[in-house]
């Protein structure tokens, strides 16, 4: 239970048009992942679906109901803020059971409740402890506890693991789609980092300036973006985007190769150019590689190479992995 | 470490000045209330001097308006504490809503707190609560009722309400402060946990303001145990001892009745009393300061 439905959804703070016009399906036990750059409005369209800001036209759909006239509580979504928020003067078993106290459970039954989300997220041992005494990812993971223990429809996260080192964040970001995967909760997770939408996303949305730009799973956003601005957003490093004369002959106004599409070689056919930097980080080596008339390339290449910044190389594209924009960045397809 | 030990002596060295003089300027008036709480000397009666034993002590104690004052300080300090608290968490809900002539709505709720006591209380006693012309007797005669002689009827709520009108700002301003530092996200965590208003205010609001409370309570309860202008200026602690708390009520030995013994030997009791309710109180609330 938990397919979430947004239809023509909009959001103006005052006369500014925050969400032009979305419309979305999430499908029922599905992570969806909405990533884009910092503004885009990922953050009030999760909060448009939890009901903490009102939509100014368009519908929600959760199981079939149209929501925007509920308050949150009784849309029967669960939310991990960025900043966790959780509640200081509790305890971690307040925190986690405060909604079901809201919600009139008989004591007992929160405590078993509690006791088993707790035991899931590795927190037993924390149970009686006070938010301040807890390390950053305990808290992350009280705070996915409180989520989790109402059993909701839906989980809403907001950039979740940005307050949490690398390591840690690899960690967690295993643990929560774990979770998900074995509660079959249908969740949505806001995010700017493209690695994190990449491993965890069933399907991603990619916004931008409050629209959405592509949906897709991660491998179809890689692998046929629907415009310009997908191509350059999803892939690390960035599609290598090239206009004017070089893309001509290709019929395109823009074509795009990714790094790791440009075959490197000492010799032979492609476009000529010389390494201006060469990155060796022992599984890859990214060579960045001035192209006269065409610009600085990236090229990535598996394993350590020999070649060194200095050197001319020779990039071959892979004619099959071009990709190729029309004059106002739509892909082009055959 | 040299360094840090010659800092210290250096800075033990220069503090001494004015330690010694806060400690002359302390223990000088201390000392000589104690020595003058044992003579017995009254200013019109001169004759009658020399070391007075405990005598001024169980005059002072065993008088019957002792126990009324001692009585009345408490319901003068409690009943203030009560009204400005509750009253302060009511103002502050409403102040951190309000969009529209927020600033001047509040240096309107501020202004109080920077009139002087003895003004504050003219104005009541003669603009609000007098009889004859004052506002509450012409509002209860437009509507049909007898105007209240507030000053004689009900000197003690008289003086509590003044004293509660003065202290309402100084509570609303640090909890609305306290108020607004709630972090937003946590009100609508638990919003989608499911809880209303009241249980956001008793679950969330409330112990977010513990320690402000604790804070508007110590600090109000120093002044509202030595409160004296208010009483001076409009019940002079009457009708009979209606009104009188310790504070007046030496004033009253010392200057009315020329009995600087005995109030000298009043003063020693407040001082004692003063600091149990400074011990329960720090007992009591002050664990809300720690965290
Ligand atoms: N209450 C508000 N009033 C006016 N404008 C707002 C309000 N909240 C957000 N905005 C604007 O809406 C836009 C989208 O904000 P939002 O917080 O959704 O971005 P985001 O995609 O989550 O960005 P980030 O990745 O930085 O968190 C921003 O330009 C922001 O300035
Ligand atoms: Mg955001």
């Amino acid at each position: 239970m938990g397919k979430i439905v947004l239809e023509g959804v909009e959001k103006h703070f005052g006369n500014v048009k925050v969400i032009s016009n979305v419309s979305l399906t999430v499908e029922d036990g599905a992570f969806v992942v909405f990533v884009g750059p910092s503004g885009c409005g990922k953050s009030t369209l999760l909060r448009l679906i939890a009901g903490l800001e009102d939509v100014t036209s368009g519908k929600i759909y959760i199981d079939g109901v149209n929501v925007v006239d509920l308050p949150p509580a009784k849309r029967g979504l669960s939310m991990v803020f960025q900043s966790y928020a959780l509640y200081p003067h509790m305890s971690v078993r307040g925190n986690i059971g405060f909604g079901l106290k809201m919600a009139g459970m008989p004591k007992e039954e929160i405590r078993t409740r509690v006791d088993a989300a707790a035991a899931t997220l590795n927190l037993t041992p924390y149970l009686e402890r006070k938010p301040r005494m807890l390390s950053g990812g305990q808290r992350q993971r009280v705070a996915i506890g409180r989520a989790i223990v109402r059993e909701p429809k839906g989980f809403l996260f907001d950039e979740p693991l940005s307050n949490l080192d690398a390591a840690l964040r690899v960690n967690m970001r295993i643990e929560i789609a774990r979770l998900q995967k074995s509660l079959a909760t249908t969740a949505i997770y806001v995010t700017h980092d493209q690695v994190e939408a990449m491993t965890m996303a069933d399907k991603i949305v990619v916004l931008n300036a409050g629209s959405v730009e592509q949906v897709g799973s991660p491998l179809e956003l890689y692998e046929r973006p629907d415009n310009l601005f997908v191509a350059g957003f999803i892939g690390s490093p960035k599609m290598n985007l090239i206009t004017g004369a070089t893309a001509e002959p290709y019929g395109a106004a823009t074509i795009g190769i990714r790094p790791e599409h440009l075959a490197v070689a000492g010799d032979g056919d492609g476009w000529a150019g010389t390494i201006s930097v060469a990155e060796h980080l022992g599984s890859d080596t990214f060579l960045y590689v001035e192209v006269p008339g065409v610009g600085l390339l990236t090229a990535r290449t598996q394993g350590e190479v020999a070649f060194h910044a200095g050197e001319r190389v020779m990039l071959h594209p892979d004619p099959a992995r071009l990709h190729r924009f029309d004059k106002s960045g739509l892909a082009i397809r055959n | 470490m040299a360094a840090t030990v010659n800092t210290r002596k250096l800075a033990r060295t220069m503090l001494m000045p004015a330690v010694i003089i806060l400690f002359i300027w302390m223990i000088v008036p201390l000392l000589l209330t104690i020595w003058y709480s044992f003579q017995n000397y009254n200013l019109i009666n001169p004759v009658n001097a020399g070391f007075a034993g405990w005598s001024n002590y169980k005059y002072f104690l065993t008088d019957p308006a002792f126990f009324q004052a001692f009585a009345n300080t408490l319901i003068l300090t409690l009943s203030v504490l009560a009204i400005t608290v509750i009253g302060g968490i009511l103002l502050g809900l409403l102040l951190d809503q309000f969009i529209y002539g927020q600033g001047i709505v509040r240096i309107l709720v501020i202004s109080p707190f920077f009139i002087m006591p003895t003004v504050a209380a003219l104005v009541w006693k003669n603009m609000l609560m007098n009889p004859n012309y004052g506002i509450f007797a012409w509002i209860a005669t437009r509507l049909g009722f007898a105007p209240v002689a507030w000053l004689e009827t009900f000197p003690l709520l008289s003086i509590i309400l003044i004293v509660a009108w003065q202290w309402l700002p100084f509570a609303t301003l640090i909890l609305l402060t306290a108020l607004q530092s709630l972090d937003e996200e946590q009100k609508e965590a638990a919003g989608m946990d499911g809880a209303n208003f009241a249980s956001l205010f008793v679950y969330i609001t409330l112990p977010h303001l513990a320690r402000a409370i604790t804070v508007v309570i110590l600090i109000e309860t120093i002044f509202l145990l030595s409160v004296f202008a208010e009483i001076l200026v409009t019940t002079s602690g009457g009708p009979g001892y209606a009104s009188t708390n310790i504070a007046y009520l030496i004033y009253h030995q010392a200057l009315l009745d020329y009995d600087v013994g005995g109030a000298s030997a009043g003063g020693v009791v407040a001082v004692i009393l003063a600091n149990i309710v400074a011990i329960f109180l720090v007992r009591l609330v002050g664990k809300n300061l720690d965290a």
